[in-house]
């Protein structure tokens, strides 16, 4: 059932929703599945503001209830902006949607952003609590719902060759990229003033670390994975030096993948003074005896080379080398990484004697992919997701004191970066700014080039 | 497999790369490095036949920008990518993808390479024709470790050769070196069997081929001895003379296939010494892809430094960067040099 201003029929919603299941479902389209779908589909036009529209909304969800046996068991997807929250919240309330009665559940899912700090997000959860119970809540964030993120847990805890070495003593460190190749696109109201940390790094990046250092879970269940997340991120350390640990650029003008881009300060609908990051790089350490003095960066986004997202576990080079420099003078650092998006996988690095008389020492791949080995097509993230929430089983959504502590790691650096200089220029096409290069050589290291 | 793409991008190139490798069921991260070649139209398909041949020792993800010359205005200012991507035994054991290059994204390809390259593994760029004459800070050399030119295929190989020097950046390497990696082999094995002490050689060869000279003037650097660079009607190195205080030591090539080495009181020896073909020369190049410090060192003892029998004359001018105790050597023995010169005419043909 669709909710919308847009004046629209039954039938205008129902063939937006076929146009878009046809090109784009992962499996082919069946017209007898589409007949089924079809029968409970519904459109209703109205106003977040108006209390006739929600009674509308209510008799049709009344309606439909009884028509299709769904035994008053509804979810509600909130895919509205942020200022819309508290009416459509209290519209809910006030028209009897949002009770539970007799054996009955009522759902929300909301979508990022949660909020755009600390105190916006403790608001916004305030609004949303009032009406809806934390387990009622389902806060989607779609790179949980992708199988890499979810095969971390297996990778980490189904397995024993990789834990024995999942910590400070062999790690060097831990690279968490996102890049995108494609700039803002139309989405010029809603990026500029929010960037690139709070889009990504604030959620995304900092669930992909989380599930990369948390501790064992004592079961895979969601207050069990919650509990060792919420953990591991309240034991986040900032770097004392923020000016010096991290970084934000701006896209300038540039070439991208053989077609020409323009700067992000050019894009239409930026104000062309603005200090909005397009991209962010940050330095972050945890205090637990797991992972201190350990650095974990975390660096995120548009218009950088090509799309990827990877998360590379880099380790100690080899205490004591018996070879001698020349051997091993092609010789990376050993490390796994998980890709996360595409080409879905996980490579490991280490080096291999090069064949031949004398004795050579090169990187070399050994690779998992989950195209070759599993040729089952995996379900998208949100339709994963979805499927989650119609079950209840929360266990890949974050929860509010997920969301508020990420925002405790993410707000001092905001702060600084609104008080300090502007963002870094780098041109498109690229993979950032030097200055985040510099970030990392001034720690004798260097990102990966995903 | 093969597929082309017109009016592209490196996303939509990416995509069809993994598409097309699953399509076939080969994982891609077998591949050691990304090999990009750099080439026109005209050479596209002889270098990208001898990539796909050493792709067979290294397998690599092949790119071939091939910059298309734009006969109007109007087709300059368009901008075009064509692609063609080729998997599995279309592409030797790896991926090629061949990136047609139109109108202004002649001058960005660096913005379709970057994308294209393999994660972490190393970059090679080579230029079979035309490289630039910094590779080090060309756009596309700048994404490399290992930069490949070849002297041999330009208008004015000895020039060219200093100026190499100039520019030298560590990773930078030339197939004309590579060339003579067989000959440096035979010639210091010569040396190792015999307590002789070098007092001045000959490199004779083709004219243009600078190969000879590097050979020259690697010898003239690991010795620290005059050596003279002489011409013959080739094919490439035809001889090298080494005088030694217990007589001459010459490896002698005259066909370009079977040399002779002749040492002073041992029976003659044939030695297979054959020419290579380019994807022989390219294969050796990917072998090691740490910088080679014994090819900057023989490239920057000076070409004008070397000794020449007249018909080529050497370049002019006085070099800066070379160093100091070299030059205090090159002095000393150059009239021990022109002593034996008669010596060196008399075994020339």
């Amino acid at each position: 059932m669709g909710f919308a201003r847009r004046e629209w029929a039954n039938e205008d919603f129902a063939q937006e929703v076929h146009d878009a299941v046809k090109e784009h479902a992962r499996t082919p389209f069946r017209e007898e599945v589409w007949q089924q779908l079809i029968q409970g589909m519904r459109f209703v036009q109205g106003t977040f503001d108006d209390d006739e529209s929600f009674e509308r909304l209510r008799g049709t969800i009344e309606e439909l209830d009884k028509a299709q046996g769904t035994g008053g068991n509804f979810a509600f997807y909130l895919s509205v902006p942020p200022r819309s929250f508290p009416v459509v919240i209290q519209q809910l309330k006030k028209h009897g949607l949002a009770d539970q009665t007799g054996g009955s559940w009522r759902r929300a899912v909301i979508e990022k952003p949660f909020g755009h700090d600390l105190k916006s997000a403790e608001e916004l959860n305030a609004i949303v609590h009032e009406v809806f119970a934390p387990d009622q809540v389902f806060r989607i964030d779609h790179y949980l719902g992708k199988e890499t993120v979810q095969n971390i847990l297996a990778l980490r805890f189904a397995n024993t060759m990789f834990e024995p070495i999942w910590n400070r003593s062999f790690v060097d460190h831990v690279q968490i990229t996102m890049a995108e190749d494609i700039g803002i696109g139309g989405r010029a109201g809603y990026y500029d003033g929010i960037g690139a940390a709070r889009d990504v790094i604030q959620n995304h990046l900092l669930q992909l670390m989380a599930l990369t250092a948390m501790e064992e879970p004592a079961s895979f269940d969601a207050d069990a994975l919650a509990a060792e997340k919420t953990k591991v991120l309240g034991a986040v350390r900032l770097p004392k030096d923020l000016g010096r640990d991290t970084v934000r650029g701006q896209y300038a003008a540039g070439w991208q993948g053989g077609a020409k881009a323009v700067g992000y300060l050019e894009e239409e609908g930026i104000d062309p003074s603005s200090k909005t990051d397009t991209y962010a790089a940050i330095r972050l350490g945890i205090d637990n005896r797991r992972w201190a003095g350990v650095p974990f960066y975390l660096r995120t986004g548009k218009r950088l080379g090509r799309r990827v997202t990877e998360i590379a576990v880099v380790f100690q080079r080899a205490p004591h080398s018996p070879f001698d420099t020349t051997a091993t003078e092609e010789l990376g650092s050993n490390a796994i990484v998980i890709r996360v998006q595409p080409d879905e996988g996980v490579t490991v690095r280490f080096g291999s004697k090069v064949p031949g008389t004398s004795m050579e020492i090169r990187d070399v791949s050994m690779d998992f992919a989950y195209g070759e080995s599993f040729t089952e097509s995996s379900p998208e993230a949100y339709e994963r997701l979805i499927l989650d929430v119609l079950l209840g089983d929360s266990n890949l959504f974050p929860r509010t004191e997920e969301v508020e502590l990420s925002w405790k790691i993410l707000d001092p650096i905001e702060e600084y970066w609104d008080t300090n200089g502007r963002p870094a220029q780098y041109p498109a096409g690229t993979w950032g700014p030097v200055e985040a290069d510099e970030m990392l050589e001034r720690d004798g290291r260097s990102w990966r080039r995903p | 497999m093969k597929t082309d793409l017109t009016d592209t991008t490196a996303s939509k190139i990416n995509k069809e790369l993994v598409r097309g490798r699953r399509a076939i069921g080969t994982p891609a991260v077998g591949m050691v490095l990304t090999l990009v070649i750099v080439t026109d139209e005209e050479n596209a398909y002889d270098a990208l036949k001898a990539a796909s041949d050493a792709s067979r020792e290294h397998p690599s993800r092949t790119l071939v920008v091939i910059k298309r010359v734009s006969r109007s205005p109007r087709d300059r200012t368009q901008s075009r990518l064509d692609a063609e991507v080729r998997v599995g035994a279309d592409a030797g054991t790896g991926e090629t993808v061949v990136l047609r290059l139109h109108g202004e994204v002649v001058d960005h390809a660096q913005s379709v390479v970057l994308p294209l390259l393999l994660p972490d593994a190393p970059v090679v760029v080579w230029w079979p024709v035309n490289a630039p004459l910094d590779p080090a800070n060309d756009p596309l050399g700048a994404l490399a470790q290992r930069r490949v030119t070849d002297t041999y295929a330009c208008e004015q190989p000895v020039k060219e050769l200093a100026a190499r020097a100039d520019a030298y950046t560590p990773g930078d390497t030339d197939l004309s070196w590579t060339r003579i990696t067989p000959w440096r082999s035979m010639l210091a094995a010569a040396l190792d069997q015999v307590a002789c002490e070098v007092q001045g050689v000959e490199v004779e060869g083709e004219e243009f081929n600078p190969s000879c000279e590097l050979l020259a003037m690697w010898l003239a650097d690991r010795l620290d001895v005059p050596v003279r660079r002489s011409h013959s009607a080739g094919p490439g190195l035809t001889a090298v003379r080494m005088d030694t205080d217990c007589g001459p030591i010459v490896l002698d090539r005259a066909d370009g296939s079977l040399a002779t080495l002749s040492i002073q009181g041992q029976p003659k020896r044939a030695v297979a010494l054959k020419r290579r073909d380019t994807a022989e020369l390219i294969a050796e190049e990917l072998r090691r892809l740490d910088p080679d410090d014994t090819y900057a060192s023989a490239l920057r003892y000076g070409v004008e430094r070397l000794k020449s029998d007249g018909s080529g004359s050497p370049a002019k001018g006085e070099r800066e960067a070379v160093p100091a105790p070299v030059e205090a050597a090159a002095k000393a023995p150059a009239d021990r040099a022109t002593a034996q010169a008669p010596v060196n005419e008399a075994a020339a043909k």
